[in-house]
């Protein structure tokens, strides 16, 4: 199938690539720009932990195709750090809180939990609860995960 | 002093530091198993039978060859013949011989330059079947005309004149049963089902193998246990296991259902298919529901006889539980041995039997057999705790088993901690919270063995006196900082001073998976040994510099220093000082430790749930949850209070949603996470915990291990509190809103 030529940015960065139409963004982000970080779980928008930000939506990246990449600007879970490395209150949060314990739902949550934030800088426990509700995770029950959120959260209006 | 006196005075034990793997696990580093590329790689898809149970005719795969980037193609005729025993169950599961077994078998696998060309050829692979009765439900599966699924593989237990699908006969039990029930006051029969369920990782199945023309080959692969996927690979493949290096990646969860093999030998065969070249094998979801796991699907008989006061005089089970169409799948025997794990009951008689079904073969999930059985004793104990109006946790304190009762399955108890942990759930402020209309409280509890097995350690200090530990036990939940902890506080260094690795199994003897909640104890165990042995190396090392005896150094704080004013006035010699000259004192210092660790400490939990049912949906809302459970020594708190809370969501996720759906034509109806519905962070509340902490005498800190008890209690607990808050008993799982309106209009 001929491949279809997509310029876009990805966590500041200009990224090109040629994809297949039938790829989607999650694939591309993977397999040919290299960041895996984003995870898959189900391909099916069920799980989260595919979840990127797409102009500053939030979206399942497996439900994306590659080529609706082109002209728009991504956020993954690989630029959530600042550039010198130092870790997102969230990340650090998570890390502290031990809201993780294999991991592999983690960069999908973060993503998810840093839109929440954005919109909402003082979620209440139900809130978060709800909005994360797409994204699953079958090692914690959720409960460090939402203490962290609300930690980081109660941080970042401090520093506000 | 006696180790099981150790209380407290630690300086690093019970702390909460940063796990190490935290940064990598934060940032998208961490390399999962489907992260990782070679060079020259290919991509992998398999064919999967859509029928239940159908004989393969024809495969014919010229279409798919004849595509361009086509490299390879597999079916059973490229495996060795001759196998026996569970090798043989393991090969028959990864690819199917004559005839598939369940719906999702896979027939045939594919290599392609790309996924996407890999998953076209498999569309193009023709298979011919005959499709065959079946049968998916475990007592229809024993009716005598239900289909026969594998003639002849019966064992001799089975009583005779049973269906053939029946495999296996289990009987045990102690004291005069007749008598027991003929003293009781209240004697109580019902007949119980669970459905089953996935452990639901959300990590897929993914592996990169390569193997070679020579026998040769190496496999990257995300499991609890990469010797038994060595072990496995090598018997299904016919290659010698010590020619297979296999290092573990970062794991997305398991809970039991990656210690086993599934499609690990399908990318080695088409490597060695495709002149060597490594191939990637990436499970989709549907093909980890259909193909992988579950559970065993139960049904099951108790009846227990009891005293007025709650004294429980004899009871007697009957488990029917199907692991899938292979043998020896099903965790009937651990579901008999915890059914009343928890009490002293003076006779008691369990019978099991373990039946095929065209479902796939069942893996361990999360203490194979324990909810099942939780389910069926500790609903049927709460039944006869209402009729008897008798609170539900002072009977279980009544009956409780203790240090020295001879367990239900046969060895006496050590000391163990399920009295403290009903006495911990009394006290707990939960018990006093107001229940309005419609809200109802369960409570159960439960037993898990725990698990030593096959450990294999080894410990070096580095030259500038860190210490570097390997470990063979993939770290799921945190391990790696617990050994940390550990090692870092047995030497007197500092936690950031030790690193903790997971290494392949070119790098130590065999090594168990992380199962039966044996990482903390057993790696932790052998850590600690293997410690000893080094501080026993580095207090030589300052004798034979001081000029003095061995036994005259001891080790304090990090130190070696000399044990006494007799042994000389030597300042205390550090590990880095040790380390920085160990290359002209005798060379490296390390210390290995290889055991089949004994001393494994039994575990037990009480959990308190309060439930909202809505009268006009049936919809069970979890409005509080409590987890009580003895983990001996906690010795990473926040990831032990994660493993009660991660289990008791599975379990309340067993309770409510999730369950396996077959259809009339024994296809899984649904296999995608939005049908097979895991708890969602909007279904939970917070989860609330308390870590009883009853020291095993079989580990240096008193360990126990934590992570399957948890699981087992809310199946019940949630049963029991539904009955509470309406009025109407659903013995069978899940309680979904259907099945509940419609038990509270015929209650
Ligand atoms: S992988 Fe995209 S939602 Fe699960
Ligand atoms: S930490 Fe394992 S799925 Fe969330």
């Amino acid at each position: 199938m001929t491949k279809i030529h997509v310029t876009t940015t990805v966590n500041g960065e200009t990224a090109e690539f040629l994809t297949d139409p039938r790829e989607t963004l999650l694939d591309v982000l993977r397999n040919q720009l290299g960041l895996t970080g984003s995870k898959e779980g189900c391909g099916t928008g069920d799980c989260g932990a595919c979840s990127v930000l797409v102009d500053g939506v939030l979206v399942s990246s497996c439900l994306v195709l590659g080529v609706e990449a082109q002209g728009k600007t991504i956020e993954t879970i690989e630029g959530m750090a600042d550039p010198k490395g130092d870790l997102h209150p969230l990340q650090r949060k998570f890390i502290e809180h031990a809201a993780l314990q294999c991991g592999f739902c983690t960069p999908g949550v973060l993503v998810a939990a840093k839109a929440l934030l954005a919109q909402n800088p003082d979620p209440t426990e139900t809130e978060i609860r709800y909005w994360l509700a797409g994204n699953l995770c079958r090692c914690t029950g959720y409960d460090k995960i939402v203490r962290a959120v609300q930690d980081a959260a109660a941080e970042m209006r401090g520093a506000a | 002093m006696p180790k099981d006196e150790l209380k407290g005075g630690f300086r690093l034990i019970g702390t909460r530091p940063n796990r190490p793997d935290g940064l990598d696990k934060v940032t998208g580093r961490a390399r999962y198993g489907a992260d990782i590329v070679a060079a020259n790689m290919l991509h992998a898809a398999v064919v999967r039978s859509p029928h239940a149970h159908a004989r393969i005719k024809k495969i014919d795969a010229s279409r798919a060859l004849a595509l361009e980037g086509v490299k390879a193609v597999v079916t059973r005729a490229d495996f060795p013949t001759g196998l026996t025993g569970e090798d043989w169950n393991l090969q028959e599961n990864t690819i199917a011989g004559d005839t598939a077994l369940y719906d999702g078998h896979a027939v045939a696998a594919v290599a392609a330059t790309s996924a996407l060309v890999a998953q076209d050829a498999a569309r193009l692979i023709e298979v011919e079947y005959e499709i065959l009765p079946h049968v998916t439900d475990v007592d229809a599966a024993m009716a005598p005309d239900a289909p026969v699924i594998r003639a002849g593989y019966a064992d001799h237990s089975v009583p005779e004149g049973m269906h053939p699908n029946v495999v296996r006969y289990i009987d045990f039990g102690h004291g005069d049963t007749e008598a027991g029930f003929a003293a009781a006051d209240l004697i109580r029969e019902h007949t119980y089902k669970t459905e089953a369920t996935h452990q639901g990782y959300i990590e897929p199945h993914a592996c990169l193998g390569q193997l070679g023309a020579d026998g040769r080959g190496e496999m990257w692969v995300c499991t609890q246990g990469h010797w038994y996927i060595r072990r496995m690979c090598a018997a299904v493949l016919g290659i010698d296991a010590a020619n297979l290096r296999v290092t573990p990646s970062e794991i997305g969860g398991g809970f039991g259902g990656k210690t086993t093999i599934f499609m690990e030998p399908l990318a080695l065969a088409l490597s060695r298919k495709a002149g060597g070249r490594p191939v990637k094998l990436v499970m989709s979801r549907a093909e980890v529901l259909r193909a992988t796991g579950p559970t065993a699907s139960a049904s099951m008989d108790v009846k227990i006889g009891m005293k007025k006061d709650g004294t429980i005089t004899a009871a007697a089970v009957n488990f029917r539980m199907q692991g899938g169409a292979f043998i020896g799948m099903s965790p009937v025997t651990e579901a008999l041995q915890c059914a009343f794990a928890c009490y002293d009951i003076p006779a008691l008689m369990h019978e099991g039997y373990e039946v095929l079904a065209n479902r796939p073969k069942a893996a361990a999930y999360r203490a194979p057999g324990a909810p099942m059985a939780a389910f069926a004793v500790e609903s049927l104990l709460d039944e006869m705790c209402r009729e008897l109006a008798l609170d539900p946790l002072r009977v279980r304190l009544k009956n409780a088993a203790k240090e020295g009762t001879k367990s239900s399955y046969g060895p006496s108890y050590n000391r163990i901690g399920f009295v403290e942990t009903l006495e911990a759930a009394l006290a707990h402020p939960n018990l006093a919270a107001p229940l309005g209309p419609n809200q109802g409280r369960g409570v159960a509890s439960a037993f898990w063995f725990n698990h030593g097995g096959e450990t294999s350690v080894s410990l070096a200090i580095g030259e500038d006196g860190t210490v570097q530990v390997s470990v063979g036990t993939p770290d799921i939940g945190g391990s790696r900082a617990s050994i940390a902890l550990m090692v870092a506080e047995r030497i007197g260094i500092e936690y950031d001073a030790v690193r903790v690795n997971v290494v392949e199994t070119g790098a130590l003897g065999v090594n168990e998976p992380t199962h039966g909640s044996r990482a903390t104890f057993a790696s932790g165990k052998a850590a600690v040994e293997a410690a000893e042995q080094a501080i026993a190396e580095m207090c030589r090392r300052a004798a034979a510099e001081w000029g003095i005896d061995a036994e005259a150094v001891e080790w304090v704080d990090g130190a070696a220093c000399p044990a006494g004013p007799n042994a000389g006035k030597f300042p205390p010699m550090t590990i880095a000082e040790i380390g920085a000259k160990m290359g002209g004192t005798g060379g490296p210092i390390s210390g290995h430790h290889e055991s089949v660790p004994g001393g494994v400490g039994a575990s037990f939990g009480t959990h308190v749930v309060d439930v909202e049912v809505d009268p006009a949906t049936g919809k069970t809302t979890v409005l509080r949850y409590l987890v009580v459970q003895d983990a001996g020594r906690a010795i990473h708190p926040a990831y032990v209070e994660g493993q009660y809370q991660g289990g008791a969501a599975q379990g309340i996720g067993w309770a409510l949603n999730e369950e396996y759906v077959y259809g009339a034509d024994g296809r899984l109806q649904n296999p995608v996470f939005l049908d097979y519905r895991i708890p969602v962070a909007s279904d939970l509340p917070m989860i609330d915990t308390v870590i009883v902490e009853v020291p095993n005498p079989g580990h240096p800190y008193g360990v126990r291990g934590v992570g399957e008890t948890g699981i087992a209690p809310p199946l019940p607990a949630i049963a029991n509190a539904v009955a509470a808050a309406t009025g109407a008993r659903l013995r069978s799982l899940p309680i979904s809103p259907p099945k509940l309106l419609a038990a509270m209009k015929h209650k």
